[in-house]
């Protein structure tokens, strides 16, 4: 069965792109089965890509609604400006593309025709981080955060599985700000069941401890939150805070973390300079507080080639390497 | 106008524009230059000759071409326009007053601080501003995005794109063009002016940009030429791409025009895409522009 798609060219469920969209990614569906949750609900919602249907899932979004989704091919800085067009007309637009290229290539455009024109675009930038492993530092994204909380205007959002994003998506039919939504590959196990509460700027405290808090973001919440569990097991008092929100961020959440431990430690798949440690570091060197932070990230360098599970534990980005990381820091 | 056709206002009105329309457009065409002279006195510099070459293809969409309604900037059915070279937006601003999207008054404070009238349109800032423009090269594609929008809501309007010819040495300007076609955005009309000049001298010497009709034809555009400063050329073209409801190709109209066009003294010498008139030569370009022998100051108290 082929779908006909006016503005997107076919896409064919049986093809092995299709098949192996689901196979393997099963994370990516959580991507177009909010925007369609969104369009059964009866926003004028539309959602576009640059030649990444099968990468990011929205394949099921355009065999559903072949005249809601359009294929821009390989021209990121288009499909940003044809967004910010797009929304101008009441449409809300959800565009997708590796974080790499949306959040590097695109920033300008991001800037000048999405957040500092203030229209509701919805950016998602999905592989993000080292998830693309051996395709090397052109495809990883270490630097998204720290651009994207910088533009004004613009709500930057990592949510840590699929459900969580489901939920930021259904939340943000009401959210008036345009958002960068930072996800992985959808590979990850989920850290929530189905629908997940979401509130933009308002982190989800896990566990509360007095020797050190996670704050983690993205990807790194169910790593960290299996490192918690071990670090518990052992007696020690560690608390973890999902911070899905980069901006604004949750402040309330960091100081009365960093009350209640001696130490915090950031746990991010960015550069550990202005992502998720840089926006705590402001928070907590502004307030003054008493508590220690250390970052844990991608040091400032390009990161190795690698598939991306050797990738994780070369740098200590997984469950194993976050727990080392926190018993060096308590030893 | 052919028999047979829903009687529409727009389809009642004749390809060829009446001589008292032909008259009209003239006139604002020198309104927007004698505004652009004493609105940038104000600032004390700005892109005077970038805006006369396009004084005349502003006259004719804001006053034969664009279907507007007076007072209501955001009337969801109106036709759109974008510049891509947003720094002529100093000939727009009076039009936009003149169509009674803000006060007219707001003119008089043209770039002083909080005013919202600066070199390059804001569409946050100000009504009747479509989209903003200042980073060359993104507008066409969001005025593609437009008529993707509209077309998801059900809504029929035209989307005019204003570009400069330097602009076309811009990548995402030829992305977008590939796919306006590939979407057969019918209801996109791109407009280049062909000045002939960007900041650090002559296009075809910066970066040439030739043979750029067959650049758009080759990107499956419809393309027009078309003399820029003649208004009753401009009314027709317009008015016959408005009135071919069936085609699916978008439009381009490369539109000829100089550079400083209406004052003789920028004409003829480049270098004069940013600048600032002393009086006298303020004086001068005034009397020219309203057809009067050159030495006659009687507005110079007026313009400033």
């Amino acid at each position: 069965m082929t779908a006909t798609n006016t503005l997107a060219g076919p896409v064919n469920p049986g093809s092995w792109q299709y098949r192996q969209l689901n196979a393997r990614a099963p994370g990516l569906s959580y991507l177009s089965d909010a925007l369609s949750a969104l369009v059964e609900d009866g926003h004028p919602v539309m959602a576009g890509t640059a030649d990444l249907q099968y990468s990011n899932g929205l394949a099921r979004f355009a065999a559903r609604y072949p005249d809601r989704f359009i294929q821009f091919g390989i021209s990121e800085q288009n499909m940003v400006s044809a967004a910010a067009g797009i929304a101008t007309t009441g449409v809300m637009p959800f565009v997708a593309t590796f974080a790499s290229f949306l959040g590097l290539l695109c920033c300008e455009q991001i800037r000048m025709d999405v957040a500092y024109s203030a229209l509701p675009v919805r950016l998602i930038g999905h592989h993000a981080g080292i998830a693309l492993g051996f395709y090397g530092t052109s495809h990883h994204a270490t630097e998204d955060l720290a651009i994207m909380r910088s533009i004004a205007g613009l709500t930057v959002v990592n949510p840590a599985d699929g459900p969580q994003l489901a939920a930021a998506i259904k939340a943000s039919a009401d959210h008036p700000e345009p958002i960068y939504f930072r996800i992985g590959r959808g590979q990850e196990p989920n850290v929530y069941d189905d629908l997940p509460d979401f509130r933009f700027g308002k982190a989800i405290e896990h566990e509360t401890g007095t020797d050190l808090t996670i704050i983690a973001c993205g990807t790194m919440v169910h790593p960290s939150r299996e490192a918690v569990r071990a670090l518990r097991a052992s007696g020690l008092s560690v608390g973890l805070i999902d911070m899905h929100t980069i901006k604004p961020l949750d402040r309330d959440a960091v100081l009365a973390a960093a009350e209640r431990s001696r130490i915090i430690l950031t746990v991010e798949e960015h550069n550990i300079l202005g992502g998720l440690g840089g926006a705590v570091a402001e928070v907590m060197a502004e307030a003054g507080t008493k508590a220690v932070l250390i970052r844990h990230g991608i040091r400032d360098e390009y990161s190795l080639i690698a598939p991306p599970t050797h990738l994780y534990r070369h740098y200590q980005l997984d469950a194993a390497g976050i727990e080392t990381v926190v018993r060096d820091i308590l030893a | 106008m052919g028999a047979g056709r829903t009687l529409t206002p727009e389809f009642l009105a004749p390809e060829t524009p009446t001589p008292e329309t032909i008259a009209h457009l003239e006139e604002r065409a020198r309104h927007v230059r004698l505004e652009t002279i004493r609105l940038i006195a104000i600032a004390k510099v700005g892109h005077y000759s970038s805006t006369f070459s396009c004084a005349e293809l502003f006259a004719t969409l804001y006053y034969d071409a664009m279907r507007l309604r007076h007072g209501e900037p955001r009337w969801p059915d109106r036709d759109r326009f974008l510049m891509g070279k947003g720094h002529a937006a100093v000939g727009l601003y009076p039009l936009l007053a003149d169509w009674g999207f803000f006060p007219k008054e707001l003119l008089d404070g043209y770039t002083r601080l909080g005013n919202p009238l600066g070199d390059h349109p804001d569409m946050t800032k100000v009504p009747g501003v479509d989209f903003s423009s200042g980073s060359i090269g993104h507008a066409l594609s969001a005025g593609l995005g437009m008529v993707m929008g509209g077309r998801m809501m059900g809504r029929r309007f035209d989307v005019y794109v204003m570009l400069g010819d330097g602009e076309m040495q811009e990548g995402q300007v030829w992305e977008a063009a590939m796919a306006a076609a590939h979407q057969k955005a019918g209801n996109l009309i791109a407009i280049v002016d062909r000045n002939g000049y960007q900041l650090d001298g002559q296009v075809d010497e910066v970066m040439g940009i030739e043979p750029l009709a067959d650049k758009w034809r080759a990107f499956g555009w419809e393309v027009h030429e078309v003399d820029g400063h003649d208004v009753a050329a401009l009314a027709t073209l317009f008015r016959r791409l408005k009135q071919d409801k069936t085609r699916r190709k978008p439009a381009c109209v490369i539109a000829r025009t100089l550079k400083g066009k209406g004052v003789g003294y920028m004409e003829r010498e480049a270098g004069w895409h940013l600048g600032y008139l002393a009086p006298e030569d303020e004086a001068a370009a005034i009397a020219e522009i309203m057809g009067q022998p050159a030495g006659s100051a009687i507005l110079q108290g007026d313009a400033q």
